[in-house]
């Protein structure tokens, strides 16, 4: 088990066709039970062709009727890429992963309001992606440093969560998923949603949680796992130097109005139960000693 | 990306909402010969940084003359003006605007944000004009009201009347600030705004509502499809080394302390800065290289803070992903060479190709300290700059 994701998964990729698609498909292709996984692209102009073997279709509507796939991972440039939500939206999937990294907001203003009342789930935008170690890998992390496991990991950011695994995994303790949830101020699924699956999941025995300042997702989580959660979590939230009105790379990480600073964060956490590090190379040993490994 | 409050007008004033007649001036002469051309017996004379808190910094003056408005003019072009937001050494005044005065009766403030709770635009309005919204939200919350906004509908004539009636806006004048409120919200999608102030809105003797200030930040993913708010850019107003960093698609901020940090990836890089400090140490910026980084982009990124005088050590912490340790070791290596680097380095790689990173570090032949991770590379870095002092 794991959430969201497993080796039965089927993804459609939109904007495969595209260098960065191209890219990422080879290599989550490659990763796990990939080549069953990945079973269909999208691209209007490029239907009937293939790519690794895989077929592209014309539409999401397509590509899910032909093969019978559930989700979508969207590599579509910044654009078009809220667009391509929409079509896969539109197209009932389960669940629509986007990675591209820069799309406006009101864009996805629109996209997030189109989706009130839809079944599909949106993680993303500007998101590594998610991954159930030894089964699959939908995104752009590297699934070497990943191990199979009982820990879920959920992060606003991207090479931080590497770093947040990359710790785990030396230490010994796997990984049942990974999600990166992504950096932009609207976007799909928050700390929450992903916290209420693991608690659900009978194979993740704790969770790993890495927020950054911006916004007040993680205290809402935070007070939701206070009440709610039955397994316990570490936290960490990247930004206590950043300075207040200075945006700190993702569109979604800056401190406005004496809102959303990281010492206010942790604050929250840690009364909320959640074991809190203020030291990012600390994540993984803080695990260690709360699971008594 | 922030604009100027001139500017923010022009935006305002072609979506409807009114304010008083002004010009942008350049220098005391275009200031004075603006009063002239405006009319009238009173003139603002208002310093045009990028910065909030002017009036309290002394950079926007009532005048009663022309000799005024020659003295003040004089006064504020070329001031460093000091505000909350500028930090100690204040940004120096170029542009002025020169406007109308206008007969105030009574003060409110309404602002737009991309509110990341509700997914949707919140509207802010208050009584409480002129004074920072955060203080009014610190001190009496209940004066401010909030309204989400359905993206489809829009702003629509009865929530717009609504709010302007519960701000207390008098009855004759609702209609004038349904068409500011309205004129606002159009401006703020139409233009990909994530925030927009208006503080003060006005009431005036003759019951009429105009905007006195404006206040406008755009979203810099959607500058591609906006060129008239990339127009309005004010490089003046900028820190020189995040422009110079835009031009390399690196991701800069300058901070005050003195080592610098080279990290792939926005939350690593805040992550560096928590874990420099935590060693006791001040780290001099904040810079993401990106997923993709080149040899040719962490060369500049070295330049770039090669360039703080105040800099006295290096660390270069890379968590490979997409991008691989041994290209990310080649391109420091060479940056190093060709900036002939003065101070400590200290690199941790770790990820894709790692062990190759490391040993075309280790084969270079330069004085680089490696961390073995996170923890030992910050406290390493931390030390090499004490050393340095």
């Amino acid at each position: 088990m794991s959430i969201l994701i497993n080796k039965d998964t089927r993804v459609i990729t939109q904007g495969m066709t595209g260098k960065v698609g191209q890219f990422h498909t080879v290599n989550c292709k490659a990763y796990a039970n990939g080549a069953a996984c990945f079973v269909a692209g999208v691209n209007p102009k490029k239907a009937g062709e293939r790519f690794e073997d895989i077929p592209v279709y014309a539409t999401v509507l397509e590509a899910k009727q032909a093969t019978g796939a559930t989700v979508s991972v969207i590599y579509v440039p910044p654009s078009g890429a809220a667009a391509a939500i929409d079509e896969a939206v539109a197209a009932e999937l389960d669940l629509v992963i986007c990675i591209t990294e820069g799309i406006p907001v009101h864009d996805m203003l629109l996209t997030r309001y189109k989706m009130n009342g839809s079944k599909t789930l949106l993680i993303g935008p500007n998101c590594p992606g998610l991954i159930t170690p030894d089964e699959i890998k939908i995104g752009i992390m590297p699934g070497h440093i990943h191990k199979k496991g009982r820990i879920g990991v959920v992060s606003r950011s991207g090479t931080l969560t590497y770093e947040a695994v990359g710790q785990l995994s030396a230490l010994g303790m796997g990984q049942s998923s990974c999600v990166g949830i992504g950096g932009d101020p609207i976007n799909g699924m928050k700390h929450i949603d992903v916290m209420r699956l693991f608690n659900d999941d009978p194979d993740t025995d704790a969770v790993v949680m890495v927020g950054e300042i911006g916004g007040s997702d993680e205290e809402e989580c935070a007070r939701w796992i206070k009440d709610n959660m039955k397994k316990p979590v570490v936290g960490f939230i990247a930004g206590v130097t950043a300075p207040e009105g200075k945006r700190m790379g993702h569109a979604g990480a800056i401190i406005s109005g004496g809102q959303g600073g990281a010492n206010e964060k942790l604050a929250v956490m840690e009364e909320c139960g959640i074991h809190i590090t203020r030291n990012p190379a600390e994540m993984g040993r803080l695990m260690q000693k709360v699971l008594k490994y | 990306m922030k604009i100027h409050e001139y500017q923010g007008k022009e935006i305002l004033r072609e979506f409807g909402v009114p304010t008083p007649r002004g010009t942008a001036c350049f220098s005391v002469d275009e200031a004075v010969a603006a009063a002239q051309a405006l009319g009238g017996s009173v003139w603002v004379v208002k310093a045009q940084i990028h910065a909030g808190g002017r009036g309290k910094g002394g950079g926007v003056k009532v005048a009663k003359s022309l000799d005024e408005v020659r003295q003040f003019a004089g006064q504020i072009l070329g001031m460093h003006l000091i505000t909350h937001q500028t930090g100690a050494e204040g940004q120096v005044v170029r542009r002025l605007l020169i406007e109308e005065g206008a007969a105030i009766a009574k003060e409110f403030y309404v602002g737009m944000v991309v509110d990341r709770g509700s997914q949707r635009v919140a509207l802010l309005a208050s009584s409480e004009g002129g004074m920072e919204i955060e203080e009014v939200a610190k001190h009496a919350p209940e004066k401010i009201r909030t309204v989400r906004i359905d993206p489809l509908a829009g702003l629509n004539d009865t929530d717009a009347a609504e709010v302007a009636r519960s701000i207390g806006i008098p009855e004759v004048a609702v209609a004038g600030a349904v068409v500011a409120l309205q004129g606002l919200y159009r401006a703020f999608v139409a233009k990909d705004a994530m925030l927009a102030e208006i503080n003060p809105l006005v009431l005036t003797a003759d019951n009429r509502i105009i905007a006195l200030d404006a206040k406008f930040n755009f979203d810099s993913n959607a500058l591609y499809r906006r060129p008239e708010i990339v127009a309005f850019r004010d490089l003046d107003e900028e820190d020189p080394a995040e422009i110079e960093a835009s031009k390399f698609d690196l991701s800069y901020i300058s901070l005050d302390g003195d080592i610098g940090c080279l990290v792939n990836g926005a939350g690593l890089a805040m992550a560096t800065m928590d874990i420099i400090k935590l060693y006791g140490g001040n780290p001099a910026n904040f810079l993401d290289v990106g997923g993709g980084a080149t040899k040719e982009k962490v060369t500049e990124a070295f330049k770039l803070m090669l360039k703080n005088p105040k800099l006295k050590a290096i660390l270069v912490n890379i968590f490979g992903g997409i991008m691989k340790c041994d290209v990310i070791a080649e391109g420091v290596v060479a940056a190093a060479r060709e900036v002939h680097l003065s101070v400590p380095l200290v690199v941790r790689l770790e990820g894709t190709n790692v062990d190759l990173g490391k040993k075309i570090l280790a084969d270079s032949g330069l004085p680089i300290i490696s961390g073995s991770d996170m923890a030992d590379a910050a406290q390493k870095v931390v030390a090499a700059a004490k050393e340095a002092k």
